[in-house]
């Protein structure tokens, strides 16, 4: 997983709060079988509309998701962090995530940055005005600024550590194997097995 | 202090703890399906992983299954890769599989209570929100992501961080015509679709106590609709006659071992959740959403909220784009819509008891000109008993289709679609913007509001409908 320290790029203002994971990427798109190339179903169907915010030429290359509150709610389908991910996001602000989304999302080395409302409205406001305007999403002080926006975001510790080192999950867990070893060996016997039963 | 169900389940559970990280938590069940599950598998073969228990893994089709021709192979190539590569996943790593047609083949979440693998006071995740179903057994039961779903099978355990504790209590009796559909809609319509954000819920009360299983499990389904992780209610007598000789369920002796630990796992008298709700039983009513998030719903007797009464800006802004999609107009009353389709099936309402439910409804009447209801039983298992009791021909008889084993339009992954425009009356358990299929229009309901919407062409409940003639 790619280190996350202090990232600088352009935003762009997602001016809509409940964005669910059905909209973040349709189920459509959860058929492929593979990781990366979700790109093109990243808000497939409000990108239909050339006047969305995505489609607007001064917001190509953004690396910054502006969003509103409670962002990523719904489905538990990871597609959308990768959606994200492969479009070229690196941090999502937003007042509020889906509890899933958020765990999703730090896996897969994308910051969701939890802000005050009002943050978020200032934000808007800075990159309507100036699309150009660079944002600075700084995991090691947990701040964010941009143009005259200065404030603290929070994050979760335990995700920002790992998104500091750049850590995967399943090695550190198996730093723990004896203990699982030794948790399975005290797991009553009578708990079922999916293996078919006889009879 | 007492400790609440979820609380005893967690802490049965922990493999490891330490300051400042989360929970190591065994996992005794993990169930597997084909959409969220094929790159965990490809990220284990890349780091040259295995799966630590296969035996305490289970995996089925669900999500793309045809539920017409579901004998021959998915004419949509993309959803056939998806199952075929779960097959060869299944075999590659050992995993038991459920394809599609076989006889325990269905929805990830009737299949492993009908089996009876989840039991009181387990974990059990899947790769699936609304895992917490399985959370009516009195089980630990949450939704991962594709990354966890990895985790999970190479190490058989998840970190996780404590869940704050909420308790929804449901006190009196419900009245007749009133589901568990209609409490739990009721429900987030209360707390909000983030009311329950961050929460294990747990579900008590007189009303609760006296609900069978199944009905418990659409409750705890929806949990995830409020925003929570995970729904449960505590293991009573109707827990234990509903798991009692399923084929795992515990055997002999086995039996009165695990009853014992059963009976312990109820919330202690003097334990404290961090927050709680209450609904009086008898003021609930048969209950649908006229939005475009599980929230935005009233009861059937109510009209098409205006937004300007919303006083909370989002919540109006939120109501505007919802009709806007919709294509509803405030003050129209709730009955006087119009559907072109009746869905009745998915995990939420797709078991026995909602099938008979609604074939009682439907019994010696017809669905409606103009309208098509289609009739998805959850597990092939449910199929087969529906067909023993001779449903099938009711729905037939009646003009409605009656289809195979899968998730259908629950979420249009298969071909069971709504057309842009179209509106549906489905008693699946999300109504956002383009789920049922892109510009289809959903408005949840219960099995019986579902099959007097297809009788009638619009919005209604049983007691709507005129006296059938001659039965
Ligand atoms: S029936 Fe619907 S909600 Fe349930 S598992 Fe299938 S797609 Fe998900």
């Amino acid at each position: 997983m790619e280190r996350f320290t202090v990232h600088t790029g352009t935003a762009v203002p997602l001016r809509r709060s409940n964005v669910d994971t059905d909209q973040i990427i349709p189920a459509e798109y959860l058929k492929r079988v593979t990781r990366t190339g979700f790109e093109d179903g990243l808000f497939a169907a409000w990108r239909k509309d050339p006047g969305f915010v995505l489609n607007r030429p001064e917001y190509s290359g953004a690396s910054i998701l502006v969003a509103g509150t409670d962002f990523g709610t719904g489905s538990s389908r990871e597609h959308a962090v990768w959606a994200l991910h492969d479009h070229g996001f690196r941090a999502v602000v937003s007042p509020r995530f889906g509890d899933i989304f958020r765990g999703n999302a730090g896996k897969s080395g994308l910051l969701t940055a939890c802000v005050e409302q009002e943050v978020v409205e200032r934000l808007w406001a800075t990159v309507e005005a100036e699309p150009t305007t660079p944002v600075t999403v700084d995991l090691v002080a947990r701040r964010v600024s941009a143009g005259g926006v200065a404030a603290p975001f929070e994050v979760d510790d335990y995700a920002r550590w790992r998104l500091l080192e750049g850590l995967d999950d399943i090695g550190l867990t198996l730093r723990h194997v004896d203990q699982i070893e030794l948790f399975e060996a005290t797991r009553p016997s009578q708990l079922p097995r999916t293996v078919p039963v006889d009879g | 202090m007492g400790r609440t169900l979820a609380e005893k389940v967690w802490d049965a559970h922990v493999v490891h703890r330490a300051g400042g990280e989360p929970d190591l938590l065994y996992v005794d069940l993990h169930l597997v399906h084909e959409v969220t599950s094929p790159q965990a598998f490809e990220g284990l073969r890349l780091a040259g992983r295995r799966v630590r228990r296969p035996d305490l893994t289970l995996a089925t089709e669900d999500h793309n299954v045809p539920t017409i021709g579901i004998d021959l192979p998915i004419a949509d190539p993309v959803s056939r890769t998806q199952v075929e590569t779960l097959r060869r996943n299944c075999e590659e790593f050992g995993l038991v599989l459920h394809r599609m047609g076989e006889a325990e083949q269905g929805i990830v979440h009737i299949i492993g209570p009908q089996l009876g693998l989840t039991q009181p006071g387990m974990t059990v995740v899947c790769g699936d929100s609304h895992t917490s179903t399985h959370g009516a057994f009195g089980a630990l039961a949450f939704g991962v992501g594709t990354s966890e779903v990895e985790h999970v099978l190479a190490t058989q355990t998840l970190p996780m961080r404590p869940f704050r504790t909420m308790a929804v209590t449901v006190d009196g009796q419900l009245r007749p015509g009133v589901t568990a559909k209609d409490v739990v809609l009721a429900m987030i319509a209360t707390i909000g679709t983030g009311g329950g954000q961050g929460y294990v819920i747990e579900y008590r009360g007189e009303a609760i106590r006296a609900l069978s299983m199944e009905a418990r499990m659409t409750i705890c389904n929806m949990s995830i609709e409020a925003g929570a992780r995970a729904g449960m209610v505590a293991p009573d007598e109707t827990t234990f006659a509903y798991l009692k000789d399923r084929s795992h369920a515990p055997h002999g002796s086995d039996w009165d071992v695990a009853l014992e630990a059963w009976r312990a796992l109820g919330t202690d008298d003097d334990a404290v959740f961090d927050a709680e709700v209450v609904l009086r039983a008898e003021q609930i009513e048969p209950f649908v959403t006229w939005g475009t998030n599980p929230g935005q719903g009233l009861p059937l007797s109510a009209s098409v909220p205006d937004p300007a009464s919303f006083s909370d800006e989002g919540a109006r802004n939120a109501a505007e784009r919802a009709l806007e999609y919709m294509g509803l107009t405030p003050g129209t009353p709730l009955r006087d819509i119009a559907v072109d389709t009746v869905f009745l099936g998915s995990c939420t309402n797709g078991r026995i008891e909602d099938l008979r439910a609604a074939a009682e409804v439907i019994r010696g009447r017809r669905v409606a000109d103009g309208v098509r209801m289609l009739v998805v039983p959850g597990s092939m298992q449910v199929r087969a008993q529906a067909e023993y009791e001779g449903l099938d021909e009711l729905f037939l008889e009646a003009g409605a289709e009656w289809r195979s084993a899968g998730c259908s339009m629950c979420l249009g992954m298969n071909p069971d679609q709504l057309a842009p425009g179209e509106r549906s009356a489905s008693t699946s358990n999300r109504n956002f913007e383009g789920r049922q299929g892109r510009g289809g229009r959903t408005h949840l309901v219960s099995p019986l509001v579902a099959a007097a919407t297809a009788v009638t062409g619009r919005l209604s409940a049983p007691a709507d409908l005129p006296q059938r003639v001659g039965v």
